[in-house]
């Protein structure tokens, strides 16, 4: 895992896009109480961003107020990783920052300055599938595959945190991920297989 | 896996198109990227009912990257929104359902306002809050419970009379009331547009639907445009359950915005506005009543439906219609009637109105078995019908009581209490319920475009779409099948409009519609192969076509294989790079009319209730599916396993909610809104018939998205009265509606 490089010019960005974020992400109907009849904020200035995404080291300008999501998706054409609420509700945005999986609806992108980001399109460093992949295509671990970038990404943090040891707590692990077409099952034997095979993912 | 079929050596396993799906390359709609693309969100409104008075857009307008604010003052004029016949020109017909952006009316709390346009989203979502609505309301009702017992708030109702209305002298008889709350479909991927005006009068659209053409015909008819200049592309869609079926609003106003723009749009709606957007299954209320003889024998049924629509629009599903016809009974009689609310329109939801219907007349039937002392299956034998009574017309094929005998043994039924709240295990009470779906088995009219090359590869076309069932897979194995040959070899290509014409895909007929039409098309290129043989392969000109087959990629001789030719040297002999026909399938021959085709489907449930707190925990399901041959077994298998979490959803924890005093969804979140989760998945078996139906079509298979659902509510609710001797009429079985407390009932 890398470390966050806290220095003191990713301090200035926190503070800032902090008080962007509290107005951006707090419910509109709250906010509205007194925003409202605020002035209008002045126009966004672009940041500056390094962050490595699938093993490509990236030097980007960005809009502050940009989840990881929107960059990777609407920017970035990784689109792999999917928008299913933007709440951080339903796991289909799950990505790997510095290895550890996360929901990246819930992430402006500025605050992973530095930071190393993996999305479904860089599990595999290969033209093969990553063996977490082979399992879901195995087991038929989807059916309209949208929710489908998001469960394997969490699957294979499962995997490597040793929360795959049963099948109960697969599924609890698992229980950040909603898949409505109900491939739970499935993706449940997937997972199972992969960590019963013991090998390093 | 399955089938007596030899050709199953022929088939793969996975998913055809799985490889895209499980690394990302899959591309959704909102995913396309076209150049200067602008971004569209919507502003809605914050009451339910009432008027605009003015809407202040001056200060969002003036923020950065925004590029306009679409609202009533300043909306194009759109050919379609005109509500007078005759000012409309003859290529034009009416929008259905709310004309976005058009008038100052809020119709429902939610309804879009205004469309803001800006240059990125953030901008575009920033600007959102400086919209500044004044409103003059209006009175409004939301509340179904309180609105239904008015009988002056309902249209209505449409009837069916069939013999004696209710049995009065019966051995036994029950009667109840069932309540079912609005569900929403909830597909994973959001509702999304991308609108570009190509030219003048060229649109290009990305649209999540379920159906290519019907959006391309919906578009092309609003805005007065020939259908060949309306061109739709929905590639893959992220599951959908019914909510894609129709165009709604977010498609005009991309356009609308795209037009007044002159560049693409996107047009993405966000997860709450999934909740009062794209439809719904309707609240509803229903009454039951069975009347049996000591034998078990129906003497009547008597079914009766409310269930709303909005108050702009008519919605109505088949809520009623299994009562009449699912079981042998003289005397049916049934009433359905609407209520119209202050809230957005329905729409179908997976086993539309039959997964309503089933619950309460699997529920009722549940009841009756425990009045006459019978075993509930026993009951359903007792009144098994191989002739459908509404019609007189047999069944094409009815394996109902194999599912019984199936599930029976696989969820242990003899360990079933007779008498309910008998059975503990580890301090539990253990409860087995089942219940029956049942679904009709149609067959449309569709177009399919085989390309046999002459590098032996054939693609497939038709413009259906794929919402996740796996069409691509099943209609590549049914080509696989007619042709004999590698499906790796082929390719169907659905989701754009430009493809020869087919079905929306819903109501469980894409399989039987498109698979005929792939099935037709495959045959009429092995004809075109045998008459290019005889004219070109040598020794082959005094042979008929009788007397040859196609498969390997060969035409061979029947009588002696080791007279035979390689496709592509046959092609090469006719100096054709390739074949290409298009043929068109037509619906029900007169003599498959002679029948009444379903999918029928039995669910079988083993749960345990915490006698302390009322807790359910499904322990096990069997479920068992009748859909004549099953085509794909792995995705029909998923599928049956989806409709059980659906189920499993729409029984346990599934339920709009809305503050009535302000008419405002206060759960339109999956934070709030349950849907099941993994944790709440217990070992499934799912399991088929899988017996060929040549009755309903030449491939002998029927449908099975709607069956998977239908009838799982009740299994559930079934097995929660074996369980406590608590019978839940009303939707979801929450803990609180067993009133265990402290562990007492």
């Amino acid at each position: 895992m890398k470390p966050c490089n806290y220095n003191d010019a990713r301090r200035g960005f926190l503070k800032k896009s902090a008080a962007i974020a509290a107005l951006y992400l707090t419910p509109s109907s709250l906010v509205k109480a007194f925003a409202i009849e605020a002035v209008v904020p002045a126009p966004i200035a672009k940041e500056k961003l390094t962050i490595t995404i699938n093993g490509k080291l990236m030097h980007l300008e960005i809009d502050a107020r940009s989840t990881i999501l929107n960059l990777l998706r609407e920017e970035l054409s990784f689109t792999g990783t999917k928008k299913g609420c933007e709440m951080g509700q339903c796991g289909a945005c799950t990505i790997h920052i510095n290895g550890k999986r996360t929901k990246s609806c819930m992430q402006l992108a500025i605050s992973n300055q530095n930071n190393v980001i993996t999305t479904i399109e860089g599990l595999s460093s290969t033209e093969q599938l990553h063996p977490m992949q082979a399992a879901f295509l195995k087991h038929d671990a989807f059916q309209c595959g949208y929710c489908t970038s998001g469960q394997i990404m969490s699957a294979v943090a499962c995997v490597r945190e040793g929360q795959a040891k049963t099948r109960d707590s697969i599924k609890t692990y698992m229980d950040t991920n909603i898949c409505r077409c109900g491939a739970y099952q499935n993706i449940v034997d997937a997972i199972e297989e992969v960590a019963k095979t013991g090998i390093k993912i | 896996m399955n089938t007596n079929n030899t050709n199953t050596i022929f088939w793969e396993d996975e998913r055809v198109d799985g490889a895209d799906k499980v690394t990302g390359k899959a591309r959704y709609t909102a995913e396309h990227s076209l150049p200067n693309l602008a971004y569209a969100v919507f502003v809605t409104s914050n009451i339910a009912k009432g008027t605009i008075k003015n809407l202040d857009v001056s200060k969002a307008l003036s923020m950065n990257g925004v590029l306009d604010i679409i609202y009533y003052v300043n909306c194009p004029a759109v050919p379609g929104y005109n509500s007078n016949a005759a000012e409309r020109p003859k290529n034009v017909t009416e929008w259905r359902g709310h004309k976005v952006l058009y008038d100052n009316k809020v119709r429902f709390f939610g309804q879009p306002i205004a469309l803001i346009v800006a240059d990125s989203l953030e901008n575009a979502n920033a600007a959102i809050r400086f919209v500044k609505p004044e409103y003059e309301t209006e009175s409004f009702e939301t509340n179904f419970d309180k609105a239904r017992l008015n009988p002056a708030n309902l249209k209505p109702g449409v009837t069916y009379k069939r013999g004696v209305d209710g049995v009065k002298t019966a051995a036994a008889s029950v009667e109840s009331e069932y309540n079912i709350p609005i569900e929403v479909h909830n597909p994973m991927e959001l509702q999304a547009t991308i609108a570009y005006w190509e030219a003048e009068d060229k649109l290009l659209l990305y649209d999540k639907t379920q159906g290519p053409k019907s959006t391309q015909s919906a578009v092309a008819r609003t805005f007065g445009l020939p259908e060949k200049n309306v061109r739709v592309i929905a590639e893959n869609v992220g599951g959908a359950f019914g909510s894609s079926l129709r165009s709604w609003s977010n498609v005009p106003a991309a356009c609308i915005a795209a037009k007044k723009l002159n560049r693409p749009v996107k047009l993405v709606l966000t997860r709450p506005q999934m909740f009062t957007l794209i439809g719904y299954r309707p609240q509803s209320w229903q009454k039951v009543n069975i009347a049996a003889d000591a034998e078990g024998n129906f003497l009547s049924i008597n079914h009766e439906a409310i269930s709303n629509t909005s108050r702009y629009e008519d919605f109505r599903e088949g809520i009623v219609d299994v009562s009449k016809f699912l079981y042998a009974c003289e005397n049916v009689n049934t009433k359905y009637s609407l209520l119209p609310l202050d809230l957005s329109t329905p729409i179908w939801m997976r086993g539309p109105g039959e997964a309503t219907g089933c619950f309460a007349l699997e529920s009722a039937i549940d009841e009756l078995s425990y009045k006459l002392k019978m075993d509930p299956i026993a009951l359903r034998l007792k009144n098994f019908t191989a002739i459908n009574p509404e019609n007189k017309l047999p069944f094409s094929d009815n394996n109902i009581k194999a599912l019984y005998e199936y599930g029976m043994t696989k969820i242990g039924w003899k360990n079933r209490p007779m008498v309910p709240g008998t059975v503990k295990e580890n301090g539990m009470l253990i409860g087995y319920g089942m219940a029956v779906g049942v679904f009709g088995a149609g067959k449309g009219t569709a177009s399919v475009r085989a390309v046999l090359a002459n590098d032996g590869k054939l693609l497939l076309e038709c413009a259906v779409s794929d919402m996740g069932p796996g069409t691509t897979t099943s209609m590549t194995k049914i080509a696989g099948e007619a042709m004999q040959m590698p499906i790796a070899k082929i390719k169907f290509k659905l989701g754009d409009s430009d493809l020869p014409p087919g079905p929306s895909q819903g109501g469980s007929g894409t399989t039987s519609t498109v698979g005929s039409a792939v099935d037709l098309a495959c045959k009429t290129l092995q004809q075109k192969l045998k008459e290019l043989a005889i004219q070109f392969a040598s020794g082959f000109n005094t042979l008929t076509a009788d007397a040859l087959e196609v498969k390997n990629e060969m035409v061979i001789v029947k009588a002696d294989s080791s007279k035979k030719i390689e496709i592509p040297a046959l092609l090469k002999l006719a100096n054709q790079d390739k074949i290409d026909l298009t043929i068109n399938s037509s619906g029900k021959t007169p003599e498959q009319l002679k029948f009444t085709s379903n999918s029928f489907s039995a669910h079988f449930v083993k749960l345990s209730v915490n006698p302390k707190d009322g807790k359910i925990k499904v322990l096990q399901v069997v479920t068992t599916g009748d859909a004549g041959k099953i085509i794909s077994p792995k995705t029909a298998r998923s599928q049956m396993l989806g409709g059980v979490v659906g189920g499993i959803g729409m029984a346990l924890s599934e339920k709009l909610e809305i503050d009535h005093t302000t008419g405002q969804i206060i759960n339109a979140s999956f934070g709030a809104y349950h849907v099941p989760l993994h944790s709440q998945i217990p070992p499934t078996d799912a399991w088929f018939v899988n017996k060929p139906d040549l009755n309903v079509n030449d491939i002998g298979a029927k449908g099975i998205g709607e069956i998977a659902l239908i009838g799982f509510a009740a299994a559930i609710a079934n097995a929660v009265y074996n369980a406590t001797g608590k019978r839940v009429r009303d939707l979801p079985i929450t803990a609180d509606k067993l009133g265990f407390k402290n562990g007492k009932a």
